[in-house]
């Protein structure tokens, strides 16, 4: 089969590559209709996430046809020829955290040798994900023509006819991401909720926040195209490059600061750094440190007793960051990989109510086989590409 | 010239009872214990492992279990013959709340010199806890999901062929 594969900084190529198979009797095999790239994918093409080797098959964003099942699927829950869309956690449903709708610390997805690698560096293993390094798993992505997806009764989710592909592709990771983010607001009545990063997660936490309640939405960026896409979607917007962030916040909430700040940049690509840790992890990780411009600001923005939600990758350490206004302000912080089986359900219904069309993000439609144009758009003209998406 | 041990838990939801009962079946541990390639039960206390070493030998003992409360613990340990002595121990306790059962293992290996020896030794003495913590937690996938996770199986094609194609 043909598959988008890494090999190096800003190299990535469509190889052709081995049909996966049913390894695991949960296990389905899936025909790929449409793919993504996302943001987070480019940190793997800017070469700065580490334990990706060469030839590894990433895509995280993904949905086709069940071609083949495991012996052990459920087939009341999904069988051959259902077309789904795959959550980009890999998670088990059986664990402690599944249980407790904790799905991206799921225990029992990232193979015990790869689940060593995340032990090292932040004491505990999270659930595997979809083409995103060995540390993460090892599982191949489903920038493919084919991919193998685990537990196949427990993530993928069927999707009904009268829907197309396009409305609902991003169940698979950045709307239930930017709706997790808003959530984890607590917006209340009356709230001013300020996000920083108008991309796709960006875009979709402007409209979740809406569909939560939120009073005004203040989108932060520096890309008017991205800035125009915030507005057409309701929220107030502020060009970081043209107005000082933080004291407009403060003027335009009357002095409070707004109630509660999402981070949906995240690290910027300035690869992850280690502290003390098992000699193994030493060896190949880089060392530099995560770059959280973005967070200091927010944190400092932020009114008295807010909340700052953080969907925004972050991956080592963290240099120069306020703590102290943090904690003087008494802030609430909530964060990390998004649980998607939690949200799955109810965003689809969402779309089929025809609450929000997710596919307004687009902006470039490529076949699988110029993915690596795809990476080179995303990367270099953010001004004019919101959101690439792919059909092998 | 024992290795230094580290104990080694993992916590299961299933009772006690249960994750003691496939343990106490020896056969089983082969399907966890990743540097196990079999165990022949011979009787209520005797057992024939079958365990892989370098180049594809395998390296085989007897065991004998020398402690046995059903529910709570399990002790073995090969005999003076063995070529690599090993014992171990398994404690079988209740988790807190609804969380199920907390699995607390140690495992000795007491090799003697030469290739096979050396093998044991390196692969023990250098990280002695990070092997018994992933067969535990491999216990943990197998018991609460049927299987094990695995990205490295030849059907898990992850990755481009490393040659040209």
């Amino acid at each position: 089969m043909r598959a988008l594969c890494w090999h190096g900084k800003h190299d990535v190529r469509v190889d052709t590559c081995p049909d996966p198979k049913i390894v695991n009797p949960k296990d389905a095999i899936l025909k790929v209709t449409a793919t993504a790239i996302c943001g987070s994918d480019l940190h793997l093409y800017d070469g700065v996430i580490p334990t990706l080797h060469h030839g590894d098959i990433l895509g995280h964003e993904f949905m086709g046809e069940v071609v083949e099942l495991g012996r052990d699927v459920d087939r009341s829950k999904i069988n051959i020829g259902d077309r789904v869309v795959v959550p980009f956690t890999i998670a088990c449903g059986q664990c402690h955290p599944c249980k407790t709708d904790l799905f991206a610390a799921c225990d029992n997805t990232n193979p015990p040798p790869k689940a060593d690698m995340m032990e090292a560096l932040y004491g505990y293993s999270g659930a595997g994900l979809f083409g995103y390094s060995h540390m993460m798993g090892g599982y191949a992505g489903g920038q493919a023509e084919y991919v193998r997806v685990p537990f196949a009764d427990v993530g993928p989710i069927k999707i009904p006819a009268g829907l197309n592909d396009e409305q609902v592709l991003f169940l698979s990771d950045i709307f239930p991401t930017g709706y997790q983010a808003a959530e984890n607001c607590n917006i209340q009545p009356g709230d001013t909720i300020a996000i920083w990063g108008c991309g796709p997660v960006g875009q979709f936490a402007i409209k979740s926040a809406f569909l939560l309640g939120a009073e005004r939405v203040i989108a932060i960026d520096h890309r008017e195209a991205r800035l125009d896409l915030a507005r057409q979607a309701g929220a107030e917007t502020l060009n970081f490059e043209k107005v000082k962030v933080n004291e407009t916040l403060t003027e335009l909430t009357g002095g409070r600061g707004p109630d509660a700040c999402i981070d949906a940049v995240g690290l910027e690509a300035h690869g992850w750094a280690v502290d003390n840790v098992w000699d193994f992890a030493k060896e190949t990780l880089k060392l530099t440190f995560d770059r959280p411009h973005v967070l200091r600001e927010a944190i400092l923005a932020c009114k008295k007793g807010g909340t700052l939600s953080i969907p925004g990758v972050y991956g080592g350490i963290l240099d120069k960051v306020p703590f102290g206004a943090a904690f003087g302000k008494g802030l609430t912080m909530k964060m990390g990989q998004t649980n998607m089986h939690k949200y799955l359900h109810p965003l689809l219904q969402l779309i089929q109510e025809g609450k929000i069309d997710p596919s307004y993000i687009i902006s470039d439609r490529l076949s699988l086989e110029d993915a690596p144009k795809g990476y080179k758009m995303f990367h270099d003209e953010q001004d004019t590409v919101t959101k690439v998406i792919m059909r092998p | 010239m024992a290795h230094e041990v580290v104990l080694k838990s993992v916590t299961i939801g299933k009772p006690r009872e249960q994750v003691y009962a496939f343990w106490r079946d020896f056969s089983n541990l082969a399907r966890f214990m990743e540097n196990i390639e079999r165990i022949d039960v011979i009787d209520e206390r005797r057992s024939h492992w079958v365990v892989k070493a370098p180049a594809g030998k395998t390296v085989e003992w007897d065991a004998t279990v020398t402690e046995d409360e059903p529910g709570r613990r399990i002790a073995w340990t090969t005999g003076e013959t063995a070529d690599v002595k090993n014992s171990g121990f398994v404690e079988f306790k209740d988790a807190p709340g609804d969380r199920g059962s907390e699995i607390h293992a140690q495992i000795v290996y007491d090799p003697p010199g030469g290739g096979v020896g050396e093998f044991f030794a390196k692969l023990f003495q250098k990280e002695p806890g990070v092997q018994a913590h992933r067969d535990l937690r491999r216990l943990k996938m197998l018991l609460e999901t049927g299987e094990i996770a695995d990205t490295d199986a030849p059907d898990a094609a992850s990755r481009a062929h490393a040659g040209p194609v």
